[in-house]
């Protein structure tokens, strides 16, 4: 009873804040309104939303091909000289694209390579990991909840949270070593070699993110009808079979949801690498977003023309990506 | 093969445990030992001394050693363990150490100077979860102004997030005007263009503004989320036409009809928003990052970052700070797991 007074009372606090700042409004829009008619209320209230919108993302995007036009070291987009594709060029001379050393901008193809590589495993991990404990936390689990939660819960750090407390884990006397050599074995250099940092880094994204697609794809599970399960038991049909012929391609339009949604936010991956490895040791876990800000930003000598480019180079993947997306979701709707 | 997929879709209604549930179980606490386990590490961590942290292998425990304050010592004095050359252990307090030797004496009797080789003494430890490192941290790492910082951003650009997103919602779900396809459309085709591959201009448009170092530049133009906009209009979406006619009969203003009728209607999803806008605006690095040079504005996670990229920084340190770091979003998550976890299954949004 108590509990729920008090939380009757925080609705009511909360409520009347709510009403007093929207109250603020109701004159100055109310006048808008008779101002401007019927007609024009739509415009009045999309256009805060437009603004910032417009402002701070879509004119960024519209000007980031200014920057990926033009050259020099100059920030001010119109102090700066048109040199047409060179910014392209420069980024696809190459003798051999699966050589990074052959190429002008070898930290580019490095990034790229390391970016494919990096996406690939990661999602197919990801997805591998989500389904199976996905499928799991579907069957007759005692505390469902919980368990939702713990997976889920890594979900919530901050990726630089994320990637201290694994440097801290992996470092050289860390708390894994510990262990690896309290079982007798020697010290593995975890984040000092170039394929076990890469191995540790699509891990600890793993470990940061699996939480979510698993809930997806446990609403995905959960929604389909279990008469379908019955039906098919009573006709005879093993668990097995029940499993490909109905789970699995009624799973599929989620599946194909968090497919997608992982690989977008694979290709992004920066945050964690961030405070993690810092895309060491040398360039190994150096990946595209890492490369642009580098040479945005923390170079000292900045190119924004190749950085640029190399962002609509990531859109370009990353709107294809999208309108995958979007289709599944159209698919999944029928 | 088949007993796997056997395995893997057994469904809820059986009486007996077998082996398939014994896996699951078994797998499940798995999931807690990986999920939980290097957050626990990293608050136990948190609590160890400088000299404790460096330790390899290290131990499980925060340890101290035990220490004991004497009348003629400033300082309290460390206890050790010390094996006399007559076989016997005794308890002595360490005055100082010279080399191989230290100078000790015993804190019943203190009048005795005892010498005692150091490879026949063992330090007396207990486990000891002291907040020294809290206390430094938070000294050397201005963490107050970092948590000001952050409580701000996420305060104000969830409720500017939910205000201007909500009249945005609003506008394309009920009513007809020219233009309401394209705006909708560009705004979903930008849903997954995100910041980080505009990160130039993006920086050349806050720079213009005059935002960079302020708060405004973390708090305003991230508000505009086309996410929000689209959770917002689906649901208003649900919401009959009928009750905005009668209260437009009843003389309601625009505004009225959506401060009244809408936004409480709206609340499910308004609170959904709100959660996530909380995580976001929390979790954020990539953009203050880029907005942020001067370290009085920094938020937490830019401040932590920079912290940990500082040299002689100890790790005791930046663990006790990251610690503090986690600490808010994991209450906030501990109360309210349940509406979180299932808001994200209902709406795929994070």
């Amino acid at each position: 009873m108590k509990k729920a007074e008090r939380k009757n009372k925080l609705n009511k606090f909360f409520g009347s804040l709510g009403n007093g700042i929207i109250g603020f409004f109701d004159i100055p829009l109310g006048g808008l309104q008779k101002i401007f008619g019927l007609k024009g209320v739509p415009y009045v209230f999309v256009l805060p939303n437009l603004l910032i919108f417009g402002i701070f993302i879509l004119f960024p995007m519209l000007l980031n091909f200014v920057y990926a036009f033009t050259g020099g070291a100059e920030f001010l987009p119109f102090s700066r000289s048109y040199v047409g594709i060179a910014n392209f060029d420069r980024i696809f001379s190459c003798e051999n694209y699966l050589n990074p050393n052959s190429c002008t901008e070898d930290l580019f193809w490095r990034a790229a390579q390391n970016t494919v590589v990096f996406v690939i495993v990661q999602v197919s991990l990801m997805v591998l990991v989500s389904l199976i404990t996905a499928l799991i936390l579907n069957r007759n689990i005692k505390g469902r909840g919980f368990f939702r939660s713990v997976f889920f819960y890594p979900c919530l750090l901050s990726p630089i949270v994320v990637g201290l407390i694994w440097k801290w884990i992996l470092q050289e006397n860390g708390v894994l070593n510990g262990v690896i050599v309290g079982l007798g074995f020697e010290k593995l250099p975890f984040l000092v070699e170039a394929n076990w940092a890469r191995f540790w880094v699509i891990m600890v994204s793993v470990w940061a993110s699996m939480g979510f697609y698993t809930l997806i794809l446990l609403a995905g599970l959960q929604s389909i009808p279990s008469e379908l399960y019955e039906a098919s038991s009573i006709d005879g049909a093993s668990k097995g079979r029940a499993f490909i012929n109905i789970t699995l391609p009624l799973l599929m339009p989620t599946m194909v949801v968090v497919i997608v949604l992982s690989l977008i936010r694979a290709v992004q991956v920066f945050e964690i690498i961030f405070a993690f490895t810092g895309g060491g040791p040398g360039t190994a876990t150096m990946y595209m977003v890492q490369f642009i800000y580098r040479y945005g930003f923390s170079s000292p000598n900045k190119q924004f023309g190749v950085a640029a480019a190399a962002s609509l180079l990531m859109a370009g993947v990353l709107v294809v990506l999208t309108l995958m997306q979007l289709a599944a979701r159209r698919e999944e709707a029928y | 093969m088949n007993q796997i997929l056997e395995f893997l879709t057994r469904r809820r209604g059986r009486k007996k445990l077998d082996w398939s549930d014994f896996l699951s179980y078994s797998y499940l606490m798995l999931g807690v030992l990986v999920m939980f386990g290097p957050v626990i590490w990293l608050i136990l961590s948190s609590f160890k001394t400088p000299l404790e942290i460096t330790k390899f292998p290290p131990r499980f425990f925060p340890y101290s050693q035990e220490t004991v304050e004497l009348e003629g010592y400033d300082e309290p004095l460390q206890l050790f363990e010390v094996t006399m050359e007559d076989g016997s252990t005794q308890v002595l307090a360490q005055i100082r150490r010279i080399g191989l030797e230290a100078q000790m004496i015993d804190p019943k009797d203190p009048g005795e100077i005892i010498k005692v080789d150091i490879s026949q003494r063992e330090p007396i430890e207990k486990i000891d979860f002291g907040l020294d490192n809290y206390i430094t941290g938070v000294r050397s790492f201005n963490f107050g102004r970092y948590l000001w910082n952050s409580i701000i951003v996420t305060v104000t650009a969830t409720l500017l997030t939910l205000l201007v997103n909500s009249m945005a919602a609003f506008a394309l779900a009920k009513y007809k005007f020219s233009g309401r396809q394209t705006i909708f459309l560009v705004m979903i085709s930008t849903l997954m263009v995100p910041l980080s591959v505009v990160l130039v201009p993006i920086f050349l448009v806050i720079t213009k503004v005059g935002w960079n170092n302020n708060l405004l530049g973390i708090i305003v133009p991230v508000a505009a989320t086309p996410t929000g906009v689209f959770l917002l209009r689906q649901y208003m979406l649900t919401i009959p036409d009928e009750l905005i006619a009668a209260a437009r009969i009843d003389g309601a203003s625009e505004w009225r009809i959506y401060s009244q009728i809408i936004l409480p209607l709206t609340k499910p999803a308004l609170a959904v928003l709100a959660i996530f806008s909380v995580m976001w605006r929390w979790n954020d690095f990539l953009w203050p990052l880029i907005v942020m040079s001067r370290s009085e504005f920094f938020t937490l996670q830019v401040g932590l970052a920079s912290f940990q990229g500082e040299l002689n920084v100890q790790w005791n340190l930046i663990l006790a700070m990251t610690v503090l770091t986690l600490l808010p979003i994991t209450v906030i998550f501990a109360i309210l797991q349940r509406n979180i976890t299932t808001g994200i299954a209902t709406t795929g949004l994070k």
